[in-house]
């Protein structure tokens, strides 16, 4: 079948959208942005075509009714299990190049001892992987990078000891392997990832097993259907390092704009708060880019700041919103200036002002400058969508409210919780629009032939 | 009242971001008009001639928030036009009838027009100020600068200005800045009876409060607070320089205070303080206006030295008529005259061994710890200087 | 597909260049050794701004004349600026501040070796024509501090109210006899002669209607130049050292004969890549280039096709285009009318007009306004102009930050990212608007 691709290749994350021809969204992929932006773009298209092909899977097995009542379960299972199997063959590949790095380290006499802590440690990874994809698990991130590190880092030190080394060594040899492990693609297992996955799957759930048949079939018969990459369009900060030829690029004010405009039909005013950029956009009623601003040279009000404040305060990124939520008078706050925020946050504590109250004045002042560029594209208009990683912060989102009624009065405030994907799916959007509606592809070949 | 009293009301009217005190004069007789003026310095007794009140804009300090204002600006310039059109925009400057933007930079000179622009009901005029200082040259064209704003002003107050007029609003002028010199001359005597935040307050209440009134407030405010004995302390006497436009937020100033510094002399209200005596009653009056700002002003980063050798005179006389030990500049982020004008002024210091230290600010500067910590520093280092 | 072709006849492979070009390069060379050997040949020093400057005057009392905002720029394009700056920064000078001036006081930090790597000569005199720029004030305050330089103070009041006054011009001329006048005599040591400063002015009409010619062949479709990467270099000889003398006035001449060529026979701007042959945007751009990035920052326009008809910046050392020329019959009159005229002494609803009305004239696709953290003059409230601009002419504008000669300042991944943003913007709403009338 025919798929449209959009990639938006972020500062810190890479995501993907596939699309069909009648503009669904099939899938989505998400995955860090790396030194290597042309792994990101390949990871991320890849995550989000695997992710398509399990709602391929839902689909067909929903028309076959094979599991009736239990196709959600079943679904969640096997998913559970291919992000099982994909771990274990990155694993085993991890430990492979660590092992040939020992070499490479230099560590002398004491290599030998160091390779059997690593056997060691990955075969304890290799024992708790299952766990990490348990129902009802919890991981704090699902790039390869953060569960792998923080299963290693958790258990090497323990296994340093046992084994007599030295857990520098071990960290050593993590460091040196990680990247070239997260900079590989694994595109031609997926199709054996995915039979495995169903295996394990049919152990876990016993039950399925008599109708073992008539559940593998459709899915089989998804994973036969060749998923052809009819249109792929780049765009984000980094989309001038895709290999694309220039008619496969769009900037990514351009697919934010239509990205909103396909969320929300009715959305005249974009804002999106990035962890290094503000963007505000103006669309018309098609999603056509009226006018833009983004935020100057100065990177005050970004999502940036509140990662500078995590980390002054000591917490985590995700836990800055609910404290400020607790907060029970908003403290002002001056300077969005990254550099001055610890300086001022540090004097306010240092007055006596409670930590949910100033964090609260922190989230009314990067709002604040996001107002000020949305005043510079010529200000709020109805219907506003709200996109961005800082779209997630509910303190965020109060304080814009709060300051959108104060400024423009009654405004529909849309914010989808994918919002993340919105630059990908206006490039979706656009590869769609240049095969199906520009007949691009003909045109193409025309040119080819000619 | 007492100094309390004083120093209450001056506050209230420095906080009121609405200008309520210019509305009110306004109402108490119809037709009453209002200009705004921008620092440096322009010549009020124009705008008081003409039966009007010159208001001076000094930005919106520490706690406007602003949102359009910041709309218009990059960040890597200052404070005090964001939070000047925060106000326009906002509709707290309703209450003035006309804006005048005097000879100060390139960033409030194109404010004007962004005024003319934005506010276009409004009497907007970018007033020059010569930087030749011939009377036969610059002389003149200051004449016809001022003549026009005197025609411009007539016209909107509906009659025209006479010579008596701008010569009793000269005299009234002249009694206010006497008052503020004795104001001056009182703090350095005795700073730590009239604290610079104080003083402050009591200077910015200028701007909004008719020159009659602002006269007896001062006088008050000078009688009142040498009645009560306040405790000396010893701190390291400064003068403060580099804070003539964007006005630093009263709390920096009370760090500075608070750190172990009493401020001497200082240029924050350059207006009230421009011309150095009395402007001659006698004679053409805007002649006589021209001679004071031509010979008998103060000298500040945006007005040209003709010679090398002028440079820094006034901050010296500073430092030695009020027997300071050294100097704080105190600059607003990205005051082009005023950080282009520093090196210089260090360097005439440096000549004459008067210690210095420097700091940037912007009018909504929340940080007051580094400030503190500097500060402090600087008055121990001049304390040991001294002792040894 | 490329917007460019290389040309093969170039005289030098890397950088193609109109013939002009090369004349223009000898006269600043010729220029900058005059200045290094001014003493020795007995010849007096000057040093003045492009925005104001009195060339001709000068070349009366025979002064070798020093631009310190051109050697500036210089620096900054053969990249030395930055450590010129930070050498100022070291010196005392803040980081807020204009970088013209920190790189040329850091040049002379370095012991005054010039751009072109000869040593230049303290001035003799610093003609401060404040025009259009309060920084210049204290630019030439910080240069006599240092060096004792004679300065004097030639002042021009800025046209607040949009017009030009008697007074006005009164002010400037009678500083010019009075002032100005008398210096350089006795500095130079040579009497005043009008009659030579009216022969010099002749040059200069010429030269200054021929440079009006060359930037309205922008007006054409495609258009034979560039506004503005490429007008910088048309403008060079006049708004510097060269206005009022006969080689730049025939390298005027020459000029406008090649530009005109090109525009008859349908020809793109020449690049530093070769000529452009695909005109897909046209351009106004208000504000002054980068120079440290110069060539990287004009190949993001030419790369797309993107073509500068019109940019305030190449109004800034005068503005020609509306009628006014220096007046051999009343040589100081015109003096006076020219330093009130320069773009920077212009008021807001003026820079406003005559942006909307290259927008109109030139059949502009929009407005680019290249904002520079230097240069207040120019930068401060050019989000306002962006506004009004945008609201009159219905052309979409875009907002770029950069410096000039601050490397530290110049971020080309953003730069491009806001740029391509902005011509796609363009070209969707060109294409919207085609299916609209379809």
């Amino acid at each position: 079948m025919k798929t449209f691709i959009g990639i938006d290749l972020g500062s810190t994350t890479t995501k993907a959208v596939v699309m069909d021809e009648a503009r669904n969204v099939l899938g989505r992929g998400i995955t860090n942005s790396r030194s290597n932006y042309d792994t990101a773009a390949t990871v991320a298209k890849q995550e989000a075509i695997v992710a398509a092909r399990f709602h391929l899977f839902r689909e067909a097995l929903s028309k076959s009714h094979a599991l009736n009542g239990g196709l959600e379960a079943f679904i969640g299972q096997l998913e559970r299990d291919f992000r099982l199997e994909q771990y274990l063959e990155q694993l085993a590949d991890l430990e492979q190049v660590c092992e040939n790095n020992v070499q490479a380290a230099k560590f002398g006499d004491s290599a030998k001892e160091v390779v059997v802590a690593l056997q060691r440690l990955f075969s304890l990874l290799k024992e708790e992987a299952p766990t990490l994809f348990a129902p009802g698990a919890k991981r704090k991130s699902d790039f390869f990078r953060d569960i792998a590190g923080a299963g290693y880092l958790s258990a090497g030190e323990r296994v340093a000891k046992e084994a007599g080394v030295r857990y520098d060594q071990l960290l050593n040899v993590f460091d040196r392997s990680i990247i070239e492990v997260e900079n590989r693609v694994y595109s031609g297992t997926i199709s054996k990832n995915l039979l495995a996955a169903l295996e394990r799957t049919y152990a876990a759930m016993p039950e399925t097993l008599h109708r073992k048949e008539k559940i593998s079939l459709p899915i089989q018969s998804v994973i036969d259907t060749e998923l052809e990459e009819t249109y792929v369009v780049g765009t984000g900060y980094g989309r001038a390092r895709l290999p694309f030829s220039k008619e496969h690029i769009r900037s990514e004010i351009l697919c934010h704009g239509l990205g909103a405009h396909v969320m929300y039909p009715h959305t005249a005013t974009v804002l999106d708060i990035g962890g290094q950029d503000t963007k505000a956009i103006q669309v018309d009623k098609h999603g056509i880019v009226e006018s833009f601003q983004m935020n100057d040279r100065c990177a005050a009000g970004c999502g940036r700041y509140l990662g500078y404040i995590a980390d002054e305060m000591n917490m985590g990124l995700h836990e800055l919103g609910p404290l400020a939520m607790k907060a029970t008078k908003t403290v002002r706050i001056n300077s969005t200036c990254t550099v001055f925020a610890g300086a001022e946050l540090r004097d306010r504590l240092a007055l006596g002002e409670k930590r949910e109250d100033i964090m609260a004045g922190l989230h009314r002042a990067i709002v604040l400058r996001a107002m000020s560029i949305l005043a510079r594209s010529g200000g709020i208009r109805n219907e506003f969508t709200f996109t961005g990683g800082v779209a997630k912060n509910e303190a965020a989102v109060k304080a814009l409210m709060d300051l959108v009624r104060e400024n423009y009065g009654d405004v529909t405030l849309n914010i989808d919780p994918d919002s993340i994907y919105t630059g990908a799916l206006g490039a979706a959007t656009f590869a769609w629009r240049a095969v199906v509606e520009e007949g691009k592809e003909a045109e193409h070949k025309e040119k080819e032939a000619a | 009242m007492t100094v309390q009293d004083i120093v209450k009301r001056c506050e209230h009217l420095f906080e009121d971001l609405d200008f309520n005190v210019v509305s009110e004069w306004k109402a108490a007789q119809p037709g009453r008009k209002a200009i705004g003026y921008m620092p440096i310095y322009v010549p009020r007794e124009i705008v008081h001639a003409a039966g009007m009140l010159p208001v001076g804009i000094f930005g919106g300090g520490d706690q406007l928030e602003v949102i359009q204002g910041d709309a218009y600006y990059q960040s890597y310039i200052c404070r005090i036009p964001r939070s000047t059109i925060e106000l326009g925009l906002t509709g707290r400057l309703d209450c003035l009838d006309g804006m005048l933007f005097p000879s100060i930079c390139d960033v409030i000179r194109n404010l004007s027009g962004m005024w003319q622009i934005l506010f276009k009901d409004k009497y907007v005029k970018y007033f020059d100020v010569p930087q030749d200082y011939a009377d036969e040259v610059g002389g003149k064209f200051y004449i016809h600068e001022m003549q026009a704003l005197r025609t411009d002003l007539g016209r909107l107050a509906g009659k025209e200005i006479s010579d008596e007029d701008l010569k009793k609003s000269i005299a009234v002028y002249n009694e206010n800045r006497k008052a503020v010199r004795e104001l001056y001359a009182y703090r350095a005597q005795k700073p730590w009876q009239a604290p610079t935040s104080e003083v402050y307050l009591v200077l910015r209440a200028g701007c909004v409060l008719p020159p009659e009134e602002h006269t007896k407030l001062i006088r008050s405010y000078i009688a009142e607070t040498n009645s009560v004995e306040r405790p000396k302390r010893d701190n390291a006497r400064v003068v403060l320089n580099g804070s003539f436009c964007e006005q630093p937020p009263l709390g920096l100033i009370k760090s500075i205070e608070m750190a172990g510094c009493y401020v001497v002399d200082d240029d924050f209200q350059l207006c009230q303080s421009w011309l150095l005596d009395d402007v001659s009653v006698e004679g053409n009056p805007l002649e006589e206006l021209s001679k004071a700002f031509l010979h008998r002003s103060a000298q500040t980063a945006s007005k040209y030295d003709d010679k090398k050798e002028d440079k820094g005179k006034h901050l010296l006389r500073q430092v030695k008529s009020r027997g300071a030990e050294g100097v704080v500049f105190a600059m607003a982020s990205f005051c082009d005259p005023a950080l282009l004008e520093r090196p210089m002024l260090q360097d005439v210091l440096n000549k004459h061994k008067i210690p210095y230290t420097a700091f940037k600010f912007a009018e909504n500067t929340g940080q007051m710890a580094p400030i503190r910590e500097q500060a402090g520093t600087f008055a121990d280092s001049i304390k040991l200087w001294s002792a040894a | 597909m490329s917007t460019v072709t290389p040309i093969k006849d170039a005289k030098k492979k890397e950088v193609v260049k109109e013939d002009a070009m090369w004349i223009q390069k000898e006269l600043i060379n010729k220029n900058y050794h005059e200045i290094a050997t001014a003493h020795e040949t007995g010849r007096k020093v000057s040093a003045t701004f492009v925005p104001g400057n009195l060339n001709e005057l000068l070349m009366c009392f025979d002064f070798a004349r020093r631009l310190p905002e051109t050697d500036a720029l210089q620096n900054g394009l053969r990249k030395k600026s930055g450590k010129m700056i930070m050498d100022a920064e070291r010196d005392g000078h803040s980081e807020d501040v204009c970088t013209y001036v920190k790189t040329d006081l850091g040049m002379m930090l370095q012991g005054q070796m010039g751009p072109t790597g000869e040593p230049m000569p303290n001035p003799d005199l610093l003609l401060l024509s404040y025009t259009g720029c309060f920084t210049f004030m204290k630019w030439f305050e910080l240069v006599r501090q240092k060096y004792n330089c004679e300065t004097i103070m030639l002042h021009t009041p800025y046209q607040g109210d949009g017009k030009i006054s008697p007074a006005m011009r009164d002010y400037v001329v009678k500083q010019i006899k009075e002032k100005v006048i008398p210096a350089c005599e006795r500095i130079s040591g040579k009497k005043f002669d009008i009659d030579l400063l009216r022969q010099y002015m002749k040059e200069s009409v010429k030269a200054e209607e021929d440079l009006v010619r060359v930037l309205q062949t922008a007006k054409h479709r495609p258009s034979p130049i560039d506004g503005y990467f490429g007008a910088v270099y048309y403008i060079g000889p006049m708004f510097t050292a060269f206005r009022g003398v006969p080689e730049a006035t025939k390298f005027y001449r020459l000029l406008r004969e090649e530009v005109e060529q090109r525009m008859r026979e349908g020809k793109g701007p020449i690049t530093p890549d070769g000529e452009m042959t695909e005109e897909n945007y046209r351009l106004v751009v208000e504000g002054p280039p980068n120079w440290t990035s110069f060539r990287d920052f004009w190949k993001m326009f030419y790369e797309e096709g993107a073509v500068v008809v019109a940019s305030t910046y190449a109004k800034v050392g005068g503005v020609y285009d509306f009628g006014f020329r220096h007046d051999p019959e009343h040589p100081i009159e015109s003096l006076a009318d020219y330093c009130l005229g320069c773009y920077t002494n212009l008021n807001f609803p003026q820079r406003i007009d005559m942006i909307c009305k290259y927008i109109d004239e030139y059949q502009a696709d929009g407005l680019l306004i290249n904002s520079i953290k230097s240069c207040n003059s120019f930068s401060a409230g050019q989000l306002l102009i962006l506004r009004e601009v945008e609201k009159r002419t219905g052309k979409p504008a875009a907002f770029i930050e950069t410096d000039l000669v601050d490397p530290r300042y110049f971020s080309g991944a953003n730069v491009k990212n806001r740029l391509e943003s902005y011509l796609q913007m363009i070209k969707q709403k060109r294409t919207a608007a085609a299916a609209a009338v379809a």
